[in-house]
């Protein structure tokens, strides 16, 4: 506290304004006043803070009221389980997953991939091997590689959604946004897998390539991971990558399975 | 006494703090959504066409719930990217960063058990999307590569309560729903907050 009283006696402001000073009080003004010592730089938590939070929200509770006035949420007929739709859509934010279907079977499209995302998510602490690097702020240059992943696989999760969401017709068919999709595509494309000797050798060398080439080529970043944290990274990498891998070959080539065994197919 | 620096909000317009905020305008207008909705499949759909045309203020409310809770499955992602991308993950908030990838999937829970409750078309095959893929999943699926579990005991007879989308089905998503999933969301949305606070507050401007 900063203002202090000054001991000065009464004055008197004459005889016709009934007014008495008592007391001259020597500081900033109430306004200026903080009540508490204020570190400089900073507000508090509350209310400033928070009330600066609420008036985003508030801006948000008035495009959502907007919203809700003029747009009602869909309610289609009533469900039944005889009748299968031709255009089945999950809800949007699930398309992503849906659209991986298209390209593998379920048991990848909809256990394996999306537990090793959430895998790869919950370890991201334990495998990033810097641990101050860019803290707080934007570090695009300094953490290439960290931020290239994570925003690749971002991208591919939202650019899988847009695919899935705007160019998926009837039957799950792709349609050009020019085309009539009302018009249902008879689109039997003749699929084929890669026989099995074929299919080991091709898992083989990728996986070779994604787990071998990255630790002979970048030593330094090979000797600062570690042997297990270079493992998980990678494969997981692998991973992330093959997905666009076999999208691009089931699209451009027409391939079904790269490996078929009795068990699984990938 | 918390003190916090200046200019904490800034163009990532608080995208946690967003979410928060939607979250509570679901848990705001989904009691309401409750008072005239029962999880039986003979009435849902006629439930919610009701809230749309008869209840007063009906399809206001439900609007409001569901444009929020889309609202929020764009916020929390963006948060986490935020985070990520300011490398806040980093120690000495691990933790939190896991009590967030918890909360991520508990968001995405919220809005496909959601999403099922007005029994329509979509619901019904949406959800029967969500059921094919559990169905298949390697060893816990009955019809999955590696599948040990009979059809009656797999992981996707526990996530419908029966072998088909049916009443047990609309029961436990109910639950999941309304009571389970938001209670847990809370409880670690509370913890989420308590830990920024033990990380020494945020790690820079948002
Ligand atoms: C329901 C979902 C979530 C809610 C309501 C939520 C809420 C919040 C809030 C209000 C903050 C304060 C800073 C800010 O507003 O950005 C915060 C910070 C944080 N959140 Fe979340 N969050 C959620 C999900 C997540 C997810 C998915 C992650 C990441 C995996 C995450 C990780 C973190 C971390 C590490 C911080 C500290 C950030 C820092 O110190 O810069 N949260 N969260």
């Amino acid at each position: 506290m900063t203002e202090k009283i000054v001991e000065e006696g009464p004055v008197t402001t004459g005889d016709k304004e009934k007014l008495r000073l008592l007391t001259v009080v020597r500081g900033e003004t109430l306004r200026n006043r903080d009540i508490y010592e204020r570190p400089p730089g900073y507000e508090l938590f509350f209310p400033n803070f928070v009330m600066k939070e609420l008036c985003v929200g508030l801006a948000f509770l008035i495009i959502i009221f907007v919203w809700a006035y003029f747009k009602d949420s869909p309610l289609y007929e009533l469900s039944n389980p005889a009748e299968t739709p031709s255009h089945i859509k999950a809800a949007w934010y699930f398309v992503g997953l849906q659209e991986l279907l298209a390209y593998f079977d379920p048991y990848l499209a909809g256990a394996i991939i999306p537990s090793m995302i959430l895998a790869g998510l919950y370890l991201i602490p334990f495998i990033d091997p810097d641990p101050v690097k860019g803290i707080g702020r934007f570090a695009f240059k300094e953490r290439k590689f960290a931020i290239g992943c994570f925003l690749g696989g971002v991208a591919m999760w939202y650019g899988l959604l847009l695919v899935g969401w705007f160019f998926r017709g009837p039957y799950w068919s792709f349609y050009w946004p020019w085309e009539d999709q009302s018009v249902v595509k008879a689109t039997e494309v003749a699929l084929w897998s890669f026989p099995l000797s074929a299919g080991i050798a091709f898992l083989v060398c990728y996986g070779t390539l994604v787990l071998i080439l990255p630790a002979v080529i970048f030593q330094n970043f090979f000797f600062r991971l570690g042997l297990i944290r270079y493992l998980i990274t990678f494969n997981l990498f692998a991973v992330m990558c093959f997905v666009p891998i076999k999208i691009f070959l089931r699209s451009a080539f027409s391939v079904k399975y790269i490996l078929v065994t009795p068990w699984f197919n990938i | 006494m918390k003190w916090v620096p200046l200019g904490l909000v800034r163009y990532t317009v608080c995208l946690g703090g967003l979410s928060v905020f939607f979250f509570l305008l679901c848990i705001l207008t989904g009691p309401f959504l409750m008072l005239y909705y029962v999880p039986d499949v003979n009435r849902a759909h006629a439930d919610v066409m009701d809230i749309m045309q008869v209840v007063p203020f009906g399809s206001f409310v439900r609007n409001v719930h569901r444009w929020a809770a889309c609202l929020m499955i764009v916020c929390v992602p963006a948060h986490m990217t935020r985070v990520f991308l300011q490398a806040a993950y980093k120690p000495p908030r691990q933790l939190n960063w896991l009590v967030g990838i918890t909360l991520l999937i508990l968001t995405y829970l919220m809005c496909f058990t959601g999403y099922m409750l007005p029994w329509d078309q979509e619901a019904y095959w949406g959800a029967t999307i969500g059921a094919t893929m559990a169905e298949n999943s390697p060893f816990l699926g009955a019809k999955g590569p590696f599948s040990v579990l009979p059809p009656d005991k797999d992981i996707h007879y526990i996530m419908l309560g029966g072998t088909v989308l049916d009443q047990p089905t609309l029961s436990r998503f109910f639950f999941a729903h309304c009571i389970a999933i938001p209670g847990a969301l809370a409880g670690l949305m509370g913890f989420h907050f308590f830990n920024i606070h033990r990380a020494g507050g945020m790690s820079g401007p948002l």
